[in-house]
Parts: C-alpha cells; sequence; structure tokens
C-alpha cells in the first residue's frame, strides 16, 4: 500500500516539498499575483500540506472520502469559496492542488527507483487521490459561483420593483426591464404589500421601461391588475408609448377592463381626482 | 354542527371568517346569509377574509357566489380584507370576481356599503336636511 510509504516520504523533508510546490503553483502562468500575494498563497499551501499529511497518516483509504479526510475537504472548500468570490478561474482554483503532482511525483521517483512495479502502483494511488481532490475543488468553486449568481439573480429582482408613494392613498410601481412569470410574482406581491401598507385605493403601474409587450406581458399585467382589484385598489397602466399601443392592437390583446394612459403624468392626475384631491396652481406664472 | 355567525349592523350585515372554511361549511354560510338577507331586509353585506390563510378554487368560487347570490337579493356585497398572498392565488386560480366589490379592510368596505346604502335608499326613510326643514 503506498500510504505510509507516501506519508513517510512526505514528512521527511515537509519544508522543502512546500517550497518546491509553492514554485510549482507560481511558475504555472495560472496564478494570480492580482488577486493573492506570495504570502496568502504560503499559507493556503502550508494548511492544506498539513491536513494531507495528517490524512495520510490517519487514513487507511486512499481515497479522499473518509473522516480522516475531513479537515482536507474543509481546508479545500474555504479556499475553494473564497477564491470563487475573489474572480479566479476553474482552472487556476484546480491548479492549486494539480500542482502538488510534480514535486510529488519527483520524490516518490527518487525513493522508489529500485522497484518499478511498487512505483507505479503508487504513482497511480497518488495520481488518483489528488485527482479526486482536485474534482472536489472544482466542484465547491462551481458551487460557490452558482450560489453567487443565484444570490445576485435575488437582489436584482428585489432592486428592479420599487414600489412608490406618490400621493395619500396612491402607489405608483415604474417597471423597467422585461417581465417574465418570475418578475410577474416579485412585482405583484411587492404592489400588494404596499397596497395594504399604504392602504392605497389606485395603483399606477408605469411600463415606460418595458421594452416589448407581447401576449404574455400582457397576460402577467392583467393579472397584476386583477390581484390589485381583489385587494380594493383600482390600477391605471401608464406609460404606454406608440409602438407598444400599436403592438397590443395588433396582438389583439384587450386591455378594456382597465384604465389605461399615455403618460406617468396623465396617471397620476386622473388618480388624484379619483381619489377625491383637487391640483390647482397658487399663484400665475 | 358548525355555523358561521352572521352579526347585524343597522342595514347590513356583516360576515368575519376566521377559521378556515371547508367546503361544507362555505355551502352552509350560502344558505344561511340568503336566508338572513331575505328575512332581515339587509341593504349590503360584508364578508372580511382576512382571517383566511389559504382559499382554494373551491371556496373562490363559493365566496364569489354569495356575492353574487346577495346581489340578487339586492344587498350590495363587498368582501374586504384579502392578502397579497390569497389575492395572487385567487388570481392564479382565474377567480377573478369581475362581479363583486372589494375593499382593502373592513373600515373601507362598511363606507362603500353606507355609500351604497344611502344612495339607493327609498325616499322616505333617506336623512335629507331638506324633507327635516318642510
Amino acid at each position: 500500500m503506498s500510504i505510509p510509504n507516501l506519508s513517510r516520504l512526505l514528512q521527511n523533508d515537509a519544508d522543502r516539498l512546500v517550497q518546491e510546490w509553492l514554485t510549482a503553483q507560481l511558475d504555472a502562468g495560472t496564478f494570480r499575483r492580482d488577486l493573492l500575494s506570495e504570502g496568502d498563497l504560503r499559507r493556503d499551501s502550508q494548511a492544506f500540506f498539513t491536513a494531507f499529511l495528517q490524512a495520510l497518516e490517519a487514513g487507511t483509504t486512499p481515497t479522499p472520502e473518509g473522516p480522516a479526510w475531513e479537515e482536507v475537504r474543509a481546508v479545500l472548500g474555504s479556499l475553494s469559496k473564497t477564491r470563487a468570490a475573489q474572480g479566479f478561474t476553474a482552472s487556476e482554483v484546480a491548479t492549486f492542488v494539480l500542482s502538488l503532482k510534480q514535486p510529488l511525483f519527483r520524490r516518490l521517483f527518487t525513493a522508489m527507483s529500485s522497484s518499478p512495479e511498487q512505483l507505479q502502483e503508487d504513482l497511480w494511488t497518488t495520481t488518483v487521490v489528488l485527482d479526486q481532490l482536485g474534482l472536489y475543488t472544482l466542484e465547491i468553486y462551481q458551487r460557490s459561483r452558482e450560489d453567487i449568481i443565484l444570490r445576485q439573480r435575488q437582489e436584482l429582482l428585489e432592486l428592479s420593483t420599487p414600489v412608490v408613494k406618490v400621493w395619500q392613498g396612491i402607489v405608483a410601481l415604474p417597471l423597467i426591464g422585461t417581465l417574465d412569470s418570475e418578475r410577474t410574482q416579485v412585482v405583484m406581491e411587492s404592489l400588494l404589500e404596499r397596497i395594504v401598507e399604504t392602504e392605497s385605493t389606485v395603483a399606477i403601474i408605469d411600463i415606460t421601461g418595458v421594452p416589448t409587450v407581447d401576449t404574455l406581458v400582457a397576460q402577467h399585467l392583467l393579472r397584476a391588475v386583477a390581484a390589485a382589484r381583489l385587494m380594493g385598489a383600482e390600477c391605471i397602466i401608464s406609460g404606454i408609448r406608440p409602438q407598444i399601443a400599436q403592438t397590443i392592437v395588433h396582438l389583439g390583446i384587450d386591455l378594456s377592463s382597465v384604465t389605461t394612459k399615455a403618460n406617468f403624468a396623465d396617471a397620476i392626475s386622473l388618480a388624484l381626482t379619483r381619489s377625491g384631491f383637487q391640483v390647482t396652481r397658487a399663484r400665475p406664472q | 354542527m358548525d355555523r358561521i355567525p352572521i352579526l347585524k349592523l343597522g342595514d347590513c350585515l356583516i360576515v368575519s371568517l376566521h377559521v378556515d372554511l371547508h367546503d361544507r361549511l362555505a355551502l352552509t354560510l350560502q344558505d344561511d346569509l340568503a336566508n338572513r338577507v331575505v328575512s332581515t331586509g339587509a341593504r349590503g353585506v360584508l364578508i372580511d377574509i382576512s382571517g383566511l390563510d389559504m382559499v382554494d378554487s373551491f371556496i373562490g368560487r363559493v365566496l364569489g357566489n354569495i356575492a353574487t347570490l346577495c346581489q340578487v337579493l339586492d344587498a350590495e356585497t363587498v368582501i374586504v380584507g384579502l392578502r397579497p398572498a390569497v389575492a395572487i392565488t385567487l388570481v392564479e386560480l382565474g377567480v377573478t370576481w369581475t362581479h363583486v366589490r372589494t375593499a382593502l379592510n373592513i373600515e373601507r368596505g362598511m363606507a362603500l356599503l353606507q355609500h351604497h346604502v344611502s344612495l339607493t335608499a327609498p325616499e322616505e326613510t333617506r336623512d335629507d336636511p331638506d324633507d327635516a326643514q318642510r
């Protein structure tokens, strides 16, 4: 079995091996000096190496899955997560583990040159272990990237639906960007919650920032209007541009159940009138 | 058997739903309400569903039916207190209650009813200051 061999080998000149490994990483061409200092790299490498050595000593199986490898996985996991957040690419992250191969193999080669069969077996076991660690690193890297993307998506969704209180009893929802089912859901929820919060009776949905209105978007809009109506608020859709009006007519979308206005100003004035307000100029200009 | 209490306030009937309506309870409410509207001659009905966490398509339809039914019996009906989640669910289920009045809360609903009742009240009972002077 190669594990005792390997751990003995590593223990004997750990410092030089780490140094060689560091050099290999620095020379790999994928090292990002702009994102990571040499000191940090040394610290990471040392942490991994210590954990790796401990796992080799404790582990009876050469596969990095048992409880003995927990520390190694923890080190690799946190390293992978940090680097994913810093903007490293996948290969740059994987190189961290894989670059350990060369110095390791060189040592195995000199130590076991007398027995080629044992050497071959050891090389194979080491390769398998390091490859699996590399794959594990990549997996964590990918998962962290997906988490980041998911979080950003969520934040964008929340950012994109501000519901503004225009006046007492009047809220406005300026929509920007394309409406899909998921966004409509968020838009609808925040609109309804604000209606409850502000006790509004009129809601203005402004679609100046919506590039295209197809049947699906119109359907989503009508749904939001129906939901707001159930909450006791009337909806006004404003900001319909000429092209969009044409599209709506061409598509045969029936917006007759909703009040529509060409611009936001008209919508506000209508909303104020409906709520019983009257706006007059205080002094002639 | 469980029944939903129906309260009378002046010309109006008030129903406040706090337990989750199961199907039979909803149908019982429909019967009771129709009877009460006829027996009391109520002009307005207010159904408060702010206590409902969940409304399925059947309950949604029954509530719509109740409202339409009361309107047929000449009692203006307002359903109030829909939670955002309930409103969204109803719209998703295709229940839009286009012929039913809705309001945000009891206060708004009562104001709507009072307005309607005062508009449609028969001449002799209307509070008209001019009449009082004559």
